[in-house]
C-alpha cells in the first residue's frame, strides 16, 4: 500500500524551499566559461548548477564548477591591499588603504612610463580580460605584455591560425552530431572540459568510434574505443605516418585541396635563388599556378584553370616552380614516415597505424555526410549541397607543450585538410569569429615604444617573415623582455610568460623596473624550475636592491606568489565581479552561433577588495593614459562595467556584441546601450546569435558566412582564407638563416632555424630528449590535468582538496618490476636539472616509458592558508622542479630556452628522467621549502555549509 | 573492522557480567555469605551495566539511545537493548526477593540468567548477522560469545563462592573445563573462519565492481586522497605478525594463565577468592581476543579500497 | 518501522554507464553541494584546511585498472552511491527505526532526528554507501535527491537527482525500474546492466552498464591498398574531377 495514500505521515519534506533567487553568471573555476545558475538563499549561495540554456555547457557542470561555494568560502581570500614589510617570499605584509596602494602603484608606473616604458613588464596569467589588459598595456606604451598562452598551448593555436585560420577549443570543435570517427590527442582534461564531455557522450550515444592518443589511459582516454599509448613527443611522427599511408593509398580529397588550399601554388625551385622555396608570384603578388592541360603558368586568381598538382613548371618570366602538392607528396612518401619505420620511436605498432589510417579513410570517403543546404562560395559558385568528410580531431597541450609542438600541430592540421574535413559536415567546425587567417590578424607591435606614448597597435600578432620581428636596430636584440618575436621565438603569438622573470633577472636583453602580474602563480606551479624563479625574485644586486626592483601583483587568493610581491592588489572572486567574455578576446561561440557572456556581482564582497579590471582603469586614469581620460583629464570610465558598456574598439564594436544600439535592438554592431548589462542578466548572462544555415559550413570560403560576419561586426571586410599546406613564412626564416634575406639571425641560431622551420610539417625529436643522455634519462615524465582541480586554484577549496590532497608518481609496471618499486614506496626522480622525491603508484595502462602525475597538486608549505603540514605540501609534489626554462649547456656554452624554436611554447612535456628507489624511505616529498606566512588569517576546524537551512 | 575500545570493553565486560548473572541465577553463589553474595551480585550487575554504558560511548547521539528499544522485531541491536533491560530488571527483582527473603527467588534467578544468556546471544547476533563480514557471519560467533560469557562469569561468581562443588566438580576444575570449552569454541570459530572469507562467499574486487569478467581488477586510485569514515571504520589493516603476537597473548592470558591459576587453586586448595586472579587474567586475554575479533574481520567495503 | 515494506509502488534508482564515465567527479561534488544545504544536517568537513581534511560524501568515484588476459590494461572510473536495495540490510539492522525504505518509491532514507549514530547500518551495507557525518554524528546517505525529484519549487525538467542533472558525459540515468518499459529498464536490458555483489543478496535497484569492448592496441586488420605510382594516380584522379 502506498505509504502516503495510507495516511502515513511523510517523514521528509519532499518539496522544500530551494532558493530565493537565481542569478545567472559565468563560471571561472577553470577556463571553460560555462553558464551557471547561482541559487541565492538568505543572501548566501545555496548552490550552483549549470545553466541549461547556455551554449557552452547546456546545463551540465563539472566538479570544479559545483565547488564554487567553497571557493567563495575560502579563508585564502585576500582582504585588503598589502604592502610588503618583510623580505620577499616571507609573506610579511601590512594592510594599507586602497588610496595608498593606488598612489604608490601610480608613482612606480608613472616613473617608468615617463622614462622608459619597456621597464614595465605586465603579464596577466589566466586572465579572461585580455582585450582590456592588452589595450591598457598598449596605452601605457610598454612592449612587454602577454598572458599565459606561451606556457600553455600557443603551438596549437598558432599552428592552426597559420595553417587554416582556426584551431581547437575557442577556435573550433568537432561536429559532434555528424562525425563518424573522432581522434583526441594529448588531452586528459581540457579547457573545453564540459563541451568535450558532452561531445563524447553524443558520440557514444551515436555509436561512433573514439580513438585516444595519449601516453596515459585515464579520463577521456579511458572511455575511448581505442587507445594509442604513444611515447611523448612523437605524435607528429605518428600523424605523418598516417599521412604517408593515406597518400600512398590515394585517400585524400583532391577537390577540397584544389578549392581551399595552396596545394597547386608553385614554389620556386631554383636552389641558388634568393627566393628558392618561396611562392612564385605575379606582379600583383598573386601566387602562380600551372594549368595541367595547357602547361601555362597563370595567377591563381585566373578563372577556368585546371591546376596542376605536380611537375616542374616555368613561368612566362622564366622562373621555375613545383606545386606545393608535389613537394608534399614526395616528402611524406619517404619510407622514413612509413609506420614500420616510425614504430620504434612512437611505440605504436605499424599494423595499428595502418589500420587507423584505413579507418580514417573509410569514415571520410565511404561515409560522407551530405546536408541538403545550398550555399555560395567566395568565387560566387553555388553549391547545392554541403558534403562533408566525417572524421574529426581534437588536440591540446599533450602535443603542444613540446619543442616540436608547432610542427606537430601543423601535421595534425595538415591531416585534417588532406581528408577535406576542416569546416565540412562531420569534421572540425570553426567557432565564430573564426576562421581568421593570418592575413586578417594583426602583426606584433612594440618596436616604437616611446616614453609617454601608446604603442601603435596590439602587442601580440602573427609575423609573416623576419621583417615583422620585434628587434632593435641591430636586427638581433629583442625588443621584448620575454624575447617574443625575436630570433629565439619568431612566431610567439602569445608571448613567453615563462621567460619574463628569468630574462629580467639576467637583465637579458635588459633589466626592468616594475614587474606587474595578475593571476599568475609564477613562484610555484606556473614556472618551469620553481626553485630558481623564487631565487630570482628574491635576489639582490650589489647595491642591495632586488634585481627585479618592484613587483606589483594582483590575485584574489593568498597564493605562493603573493608572498613575493611588494604591493598586492586584492582582486574579487569570480562571483563578485564584472567581466566580459568578449568576442574581442577569447570567445565562447559555438559553431552554429556567435556567443559572448558576462560575469556580474551575484554576491557583494565582504572585504575591502576591488575587481582588478576596475583597478586597472583607475590606474590608467591616474597615469593619464590617453584612452582612459577625458579631455579634462578626468577618468573616462568609472569602473569595468562602465567600460564594458561604453568602450568602442572600432566604431559600433564594443566588448559585448549583444543588445547594442540605444535600445538594445542591434547585435554585433551598434551604439553603446546603457542597459546592455541588464539585458545580459535578463537573458541568463549570455548573448547568442545563430549563424544562418547557409553560412554554417565551409566558413573559410563561404560568401554567406563572410557577409554575416561583416554584418555582425566580427570583421569589416571579406577575408580570403587559403589553407597553407606549405607555410611560406617559415621558409622566409630559413632563407634569412641561409643568409639569403635580411634581417639575418645571429650565427648561433642559423642551423636551428634551418632544421626546424620546415615549411611543410615535419618531425624532429624534442630538444631535451636529444640533449639528455638516453641511458641516464631513459624515461619521460609528464603531468595530466585532473578533472577536479584547476592548477593551484582549487587547493584552498575545502571540497576539491579532499579529492586531490596529494599526488603520487604513476610508474609503468615494467619499470616497477625492474627496479623493485611498489605502491607507496618512495623514489627519487632525477632529470638533468634536478631531483624530486615522490611516492610511487604502479600502473599498467600507461606508455611503458612514461611516468606521470596529476598537475599542480603539490603546494608550498603554508601557502593558500593551508596548514603548514597539509598533505599538499608534505606528500604532494610538482614536476616543475625537474624542468628548466633553459636546456642543458651546449659545447659552445650557449643555453637554449626550453621552448619550441618557432613559437617559444614552453616545452615542459619534453622532460626526460630516471627513477631510483630512495635510499631512505621517508615521510615527505622533496624538495620542501620553509613554510611561508599567510597575509590573511588561517581557519582551523570544521566546515558545515548550510547549517542554517537544516530542518 | 576498526576495533573501537568502547565496543571491546562493552562486549568483554558486560559479557562477563551477564555470565555472572546467569551463574548467580543458577545458584552458584547460593552458599556464599550475604556480603560476598551481595558483592558478587553487585559486580555482575555492575559489569553488565558498565559495559552497556560504555557501548553508548560509541554512539553519535547517546541521548537518543532510548530509541533503540523500539525495533526489537527486526533489529538484533534493538533486541539486545530490550533483553538487557529485561535481564537487569529480572536480576534486580531476584536481588530484591533475596534481600527481603521472599520466596520465588529460584524462578527469578533462572529468569534473569536465561535473559542474560539471550542478551549475550543478541549481542553476538549483531555481528553474526552481517553478511558483509563473513568471518563474523557464522553460527559459532554466538557460541563463542556465550562460551566466553559463561566461563568468565563463572570465574567471577566462583571467586565469591565457598569451597563447594559444581555438578560434582570442584569449582576451580569446573572453571578450567569451562575455559577449555570456551577457547575450543573460539578455536573452532577460527578454523571455520578460514573458509568464511569474502572470497569463499564469492565476493572479490571483480564482483564488487562487476568488472571481473574483463580481467584482473585492481584499485588504481581511491576516490579521495585522504582517509574517510569508511576507510577508518571498515578498512582496518593489521599485520599478520602483529596479529599472531596478539593471539598468543590472548591465549596465554585468557586460557593458559587463567587455567593455571585455577589448577593452582585446586591443587593447593587455596580459597576460591584466588580465582579472582584467574578472572582478571581471562578478562585481559579477552580484551586481546576481542580486539582481534574486530581488527581481523574483513568487511566487503575493503574490496573497493584495497 | 525498520522492517522492509512488503512491496513498493515504484523502484526508483540510477543506471550508471561505466562505458561513458570519465571520472570527472562532477556528480560527486554537486551531490555534496546540493545535500549540504538541503534538508537534514550539512555534509560536514573536518579539518577542512588542515593536515587531514575529511568529510561526509554521499557519492564517490573510484578508479580501477583492469588487466585483460590478452589486451593492454584499461581504466574504469567507477562512481558509487547508495543502490537503494530491495532487500536493504541497512534498514533491518537499525535499532531505532531511523533507517527506512519508502513503500511509495523504494528510496532508502535516514530520519536523522531518530538516528543514534551507532553505525551498524554502515556495517550492514556491503557497498560503503553510508557515511557518518563527522560533526553531526548522524548517518548520511544518498537520498536519490528525494527533495528534488518531487520538488514543486523546481522546474519539472530539474526534478531529477543532482548528479544526473549535472553529469557532463551523460553517464547517469534516473528512472523507475519497476516498469520494464522505462528507459532505465530498457537500457539495462539492452546493455547487460548488472548488480554489484549479487552474492550479498541485497538486490540493488541501481544498475551498472559495462564498458563496451575496446579495439586492442596493436590490433591490425584490414589495410589500405597502396596505389602504385602515386603521382601517376594523381593525374588520373584529377581528371576524374574534371
Amino acid at each position: 500500500m502506498n505509504g502516503v495514500a495510507a495516511g502515513k505521515p511523510q517523514r521528509i519534506d519532499t518539496s522544500p524551499h530551494v532558493s530565493d533567487e537565481i542569478r545567472h553568471t559565468t563560471c571561472y573555476m577553470c577556463a571553460c566559461r560555462c553558464g551557471i545558475n547561482v541559487h541565492i538563499r538568505d543572501g548566501k549561495i545555496r548552490y550552483i548548477e549549470g545553466n541549461r540554456d547556455h551554449p557552452v555547457n547546456r546545463g551540465v557542470l563539472c566538479a570544479k564548477g559545483s565547488a564554487g561555494i567553497m571557493q567563495q568560502e575560502s579563508p585564502a581570500k585576500l582582504r585588503k591591499p598589502l604592502l610588503r614589510t618583510g623580505e620577499r617570499g616571507e609573506g610579511k605584509f601590512r594592510e594599507i588603504e586602497w588610496e595608498e596602494a593606488l598612489a604608490l602603484a601610480t608613482r612606480w608606473l608613472a616613473e617608468v612610463r615617463n622614462n622608459d616604458p619597456k621597464k614595465l613588464a605586465f603579464f596577466t596569467g589566466r586572465d579572461q580580460s585580455q582585450s582590456l589588459t592588452g589595450w591598457w598595456a598598449q596605452q601605457f606604451g610598454t612592449p612587454n605584455f602577454a598572458a599565459h598562452g606561451g606556457f600553455c598551448s600557443v603551438n596549437m593555436a598558432a599552428a592552426g591560425i597559420y595553417t587554416f585560420g582556426g584551431a581547437f577549443w575557442e577556435f573550433g570543435a568537432s561536429d559532434w552530431e555528424r562525425t563518424e570517427m573522432f581522434m583526441i590527442f594529448g588531452v586528459a582534461e581540457d579547457h573545453d572540459s564540459n563541451p568535450i564531455k558532452l561531445g563524447l557522450s553524443r558520440l557514444k550515444a551515436r555509436g561512433k568510434k573514439i580513438v585516444a592518443v595519449n601516453p596515459v589511459r585515464t579520463g577521456y582516454n579511458a572511455i575511448a574505443d581505442e587507445w594509442v599509448g604513444i611515447t611523448p613527443g612523437t605524435d607528429g611522427l605518428f600523424i605523418l605516418s598516417i599521412i604517408h599511408v593515406l597518400l600512398k593509398a590515394g585517400k585524400i580529397d583532391l577537390d577540397y585541396l584544389l578549392r581551399y588550399t595552396n596545394a597547386a601554388w608553385l614554389v620556386c625551385d631554383e636552389p641558388e635563388a634568393n627566393d628558392h622555396g618561396l611562392f612564385l608570384r605575379d606582379a600583383e603578388g598573386n601566387a602562380l599556378i600551372a594549368d595541367r592541360t595547357t602547361g601555362k603558368v597563370v595567377s591563381r586568381k585566373e578563372k577556368g584553370v585546371r591546376p596542376a598538382l605536380q611537375g616542374r613548371h616555368v613561368t612566362p618570366t622564366g622562373r621555375t616552380g613545383v606545386p606545393v602538392f608535389e613537394l608534399l607528396a614526395r616528402k611524406y612518401d619517404d619510407p622514413r614516415y612509413s609506420p614500420e619505420d616510425t614504430q620504434g620511436q612512437t611505440g605504436i605498432p605499424a599494423a595499428q597505424t595502418r589500420r587507423l589510417a584505413m579507418e580514417i579513410a573509410q569514415a571520410a570517403f565511404e561515409r560522407e555526410v551530405v546536408i541538403d543546404q545550398p550555399w555560395t562560395d567566395m568565387n560566387g559558385e553555388r553549391h547545392e549541397k554541403m558534403v562533408g568528410r566525417p572524421v574529426s580531431f581534437h588536440a591540446m597541450r599533450g602535443i603542444s607543450a613540446h619543442s616540436n609542438g608547432f610542427q606537430t600541430a601543423r601535421a595534425l592540421h595538415l591531416l585534417q585538410i588532406l581528408i577535406g574535413s576542416i569546416d565540412a559536415p562531420g569534421g572540425f567546425r570553426f567557432k565564430p569569429p573564426y576562421p581568421r587567417p593570418v592575413s586578417a590578424q594583426p602583426k606584433p607591435h612594440g618596436r616604437k615604444a616611446c616614453a609617454g606614448e601608446p604603442l601603435p597597435g596590439p602587442h601580440l600578432g602573427f609575423p609573416e617573415g623576419p621583417e615583422d620581428l620585434l628587434l632593435e636596430a641591430d636586427g638581433v636584440t629583442p625588443v621584448r623582455i620575454d624575447k617574443a618575436f625575436s630570433w629565439d621565438a619568431p612566431l610567439s603569438a602569445h608571448g613567453l610568460m615563462h621567460m619574463v622573470i628569468s630574462n629580467a633577472h639576467a637583465r637579458d636583453p635588459y633589466g626592468i623596473d616594475v614587474l606587474f602580474m595578475y593571476m599568475a602563480n609564477m613562484a610555484w606551479n606556473s614556472s618551469m624550475n620553481t626553485t630558481a624563479v623564487m631565487k630570482m625574485l628574491t635576489d639582490k644586486d650589489d647595491s642591495g636592491q632586488y634585481v627585479i626592483p618592484k613587483f606589483i601583483y594582483s590575485d584574489a587568493y593568498a597564493s605562493e606568489t603573493v608572498a613575493f610581491a611588494d604591493l598586492v592588489l586584492p582582486d574579487t572572486t569570480y562571483l563578485e565581479r564584472h567581466d566580459a567574455i568578449s568576442l574581442l578576446d577569447r570567445p565562447i561561440s559555438e559553431p552554429d552561433a556567435i556567443c559572448d557572456a558576462i560575469r556580474w556581482p551575484v554576491l557583494e564582497p565582504d572585504r575591502d577588495v576591488r575587481g582588478f579590471q576596475s583597478v586597472l582603469l583607475d590606474l590608467g586614469a591616474r597615469l593619464k593614459l590617453p584612452a582612459m581620460v577625458k579631455e579634462d583629464g578626468s577618468p573616462r570610465y568609472k569602473y569595468y562595467a562602465d567600460y564594458i558598456i561604453r568602450h568602442e574598439r572600432r566604431p559600433g564594436i564594443g566588448p559585448l556584441a549583444g543588445w547594442r544600439g540605444e535600445n538594445g535592438e542591434k547585435s554585433g554592431r551598434g551604439d553603446a546601450n546603457p542597459g546592455q548589462l541588464q539585458a545580459y542578466i535578463s537573458n541568463g548572462g549570455f548573448f547568442r546569435e545563430h549563424v544562418p544555415p547557409e553560412a554554417a559550413f565551409f566558413k573559410h570560403a563561404n560568401l554567406h558566412w563572410q557577409d554575416f560576419a561583416i554584418k555582425t561586426g566580427l570583421q569589416d571586410k571579406h577575408h580570403e582564407n587559403v589553407f597553407q599546406l606549405y607555410l611560406e613564412p617559415l621558409r622566409k626564416f630559413q632563407l634569412a638563416a641561409e643568409g639569403k634575406a635580411e634581417p639575418q639571425p645571429p650565427h648561433t641560431h642559423r642551423q636551428r632555424i634551418i632544421d626546424c622551420f620546415d615549411p611543410l610539417p615535419a618531425w624532429y625529436p624534442p630538444f631535451e630528449g636529444q640533449m639528455a643522455n638516453e641511458e641516464q634519462y631513459p624515461l619521460h615524465a609528464i603531468t595530466q590535468r585532473p578533472a577536479a582541480m584547476y592548477h593551484s586554484w582549487g587547493s584552498h577549496n575545502a571540497w576539491l582538496r579532499q579529492i586531490h590532497g596529494h599526488n603520487a608518481m604513476h610508474v609503468p609496471a615494467c619499470v616497477c618490476d625492474e627496479l623493485g618499486l611498489g605502491d607507496g614506496d618512495w623514489a627519487d626522480v632525477i632529470s638533468p636539472h634536478g631531483r624530486i622525491r615522490v611516492q610511487v603508484k604502479r600502473m599498467e595502462a600507461v606508455n611503458p616509458k612514461t611516468l606521470w602525475s596529476w598537475n599542480a597538486i603539490g603546494k608550498r608549505s603554508g601557502a593558500w592558508t593551508l596548514d603548514a603540514n597539509a598533505p599538499e605540501a608534505r606528500k604532494g609534489f610538482l614536476l616543475n622542479h625537474l624542468i628548466s626554462e633553459l636546456l642543458p649547456e651546449q659545447s659552445d656554452g650557449l643555453r637554449w630556452s626550453n621552448s619550441d624554436p618557432i613559437t617559444g611554447q614552453a616545452a615542459w612535456f619534453d622532460l626526460k628522467v630516471r627513477i631510483e628507489k630512495s635510499a631512505t624511505q621517508g615521510e615527505e616529498t622533496l624538495p620542501q621549502f620553509s613554510a611561508q606566512q599567510n597575509p590573511v588569517p588561517t581557519r582551523k576546524g570544521d566546515v558545515a555549509y548550510g547549517r542554517e537551512w537544516e530542518k | 573492522m576498526h576495533p573501537a575500545i568502547s565496543v571491546i570493553f562493552f562486549t568483554v565486560i558486560s559479557g562477563a557480567g551477564f555470565g555472572g548473572i546467569f551463574w548467580i541465577g543458577a545458584g552458584l553463589a547460593d552458599g556464599a555469605s550475604t556480603p560476598l553474595r551481595l558483592a558478587a551480585m553487585f559486580l555482575a550487575g555492575g559489569m553488565a551495566i558498565a559495559g552497556l554504558l560504555s557501548s553508548t560511548l560509541h554512539l553519535g547521539h547517546p541521548e537518543r539511545a532510548w530509541r533503540a528499544f523500539s525495533q526489537w522485531r527486526s533489529s538484533w541491536l534493538s533486541r539486545e537493548g530490550v533483553l538487557a533491560i529485561a535481564c537487569l530488571s529480572a536480576f534486580g527483582f531476584h536481588a530484591l526477593l533475596w534481600l527481603t527473603g521472599y520466596p520465588g527467588i529460584f524462578i527469578a534467578g533462572w529468569l534473569a540468567g536465561l535473559l542474560a544468556l539471550t542478551t549475550v546471544f543478541a549481542t553476538a547476533m549483531i555481528y553474526a548477522q552481517l553478511r558483509t563480514v563473513p568471518l563474523w557471519n557464522q553460527w559459532l560467533t554466538p557460541a563463542v560469545y556465550l562460551g566466553f560469557s559463561l566461563s568468565s562469569g563463572f570465574l567471577l561468581v566462583a571467586a565469591f563462592s565457598p569451597p563447594t562443588t559444581f555438578l560434582g566438580w570442584p569449582l576451580a576444575i569446573a572453571a578450567v573445563l569451562l575455559l577449555c570449552i570456551a577457547w575450543s569454541l573460539k578455536a573452532s570459530w577460527r578454523m571455520n573462519g578460514r573458509c568464511k572469507t569474502l572470497e569463499t562467499r564469492g565476493s572479490d574486487i571483480g564482483s564488487a565492481t562487476g568488472l571481473g569478467a574483463l580481467g584482473k581488477v585492481r584499485l588504481l586510485e581511491r576516490p579521495h586522497t585522504g582517509e574517510n569514515y569508511l576507510t577508518r571504520e571498515m578498512v582496518h589493516k593489521i599485520g599478520r605478525k602483529h596479529a599472531a603476537k596478539l593471539e598468543m597473548l590472548a591465549v596465554f592470558l585468557g586460557l593458559v594463565g587463567a587455567g593455571l591459576v585455577c589448577l593452582a587453586v585446586w591443587a593447593l586448595a587455596l580459597p576460591n577468592g584466588f580465582l579472582a586472579i584467574a578472572f582478571l587474567l581471562q578478562i585481559a586475554g579477552l580484551f586481546f581476543e576481542r580486539w582481534l575479533f574486530f581488527a581481523e574481520a574483513k568487511h566487503s567495503v575493503s574490496l573497493y579500497y584495497d | 518501522m525498520t522492517s522492509l515494506p512488503a512491496r513498493v509502488e515504484k523502484k526508483l534508482g540510477l543506471v550508471i554507464d561505466l562505458d561513458i564515465c570519465v571520472g570527472c567527479h562532477a556528480c560527486v561534488v554537486i551531490c555534496k553541494e546540493w545535500n549540504t544545504g538541503s534538508v537534514g544536517a550539512p555534509l560536514a568537513d573536518v579539518d577542512a584546511y588542515g593536515e587531514e581534511p575529511s568529510g561526509a560524501w554521499l557519492n564517490r568515484i573510484h578508479t580501477f585498472e583492469i588487466s585483460p588476459p590478452n589486451a593492454p590494461a584499461q581504466i574504469v572510473h567507477f562512481p558509487k552511491s547508495c543502490l537503494h536495495c530491495d532487500d536493504a540490510p541497512c534498514v533491518t539492522v537499525c535499532p531505532t527505526g531511523a533507517s527506512y525504505k519508502r513503500s511509495e518509491d523504494g528510496i532508502v532514507l535516514v530520519d536523522e532526528s531518530m538516528c543514534i549514530g551507532c553505525g551498524l547500518c554502515a556495517w550492514a551495507c556491503p557497498y560503503g554507501a553510508r557515511e557518518m557525518d563527522p560533526v553531526e554524528k548522524v548517518m548520511k546517505k544518498c537520498t536519490l535527491c528525494v527533495d528534488r525529484i518531487y520538488n514543486e519549487n523546481l522546474q519539472e525538467i530539474d526534478r531529477v537527482p543532482a548528479c544526473v542533472r549535472t553529469c557532463p558525459a551523460n553517464a547517469r540515468h534516473f528512472g523507475d525500474f519497476s516498469d520494464p518499459q522505462s528507459p532505465v529498464s530498457r537500457m539495462v536490458a539492452d546493455r547487460g546492466g548488472f548488480d554489484l555483489m549479487p552474492e550479498m543478496a541485497t538486490r540493488p535497484v541501481n544498475k551498472y552498464l559495462p564498458p563496451r569492448a575496446k579495439t586492442c592496441t596493436g590490433q591490425g586488420g584490414e589495410q589500405i591498398p597502396v596505389t602504385a605510382g602515386f603521382l601517376g594516380w594523381l593525374d588520373r584522379a584529377l581528371d576524374r574531377l574534371g
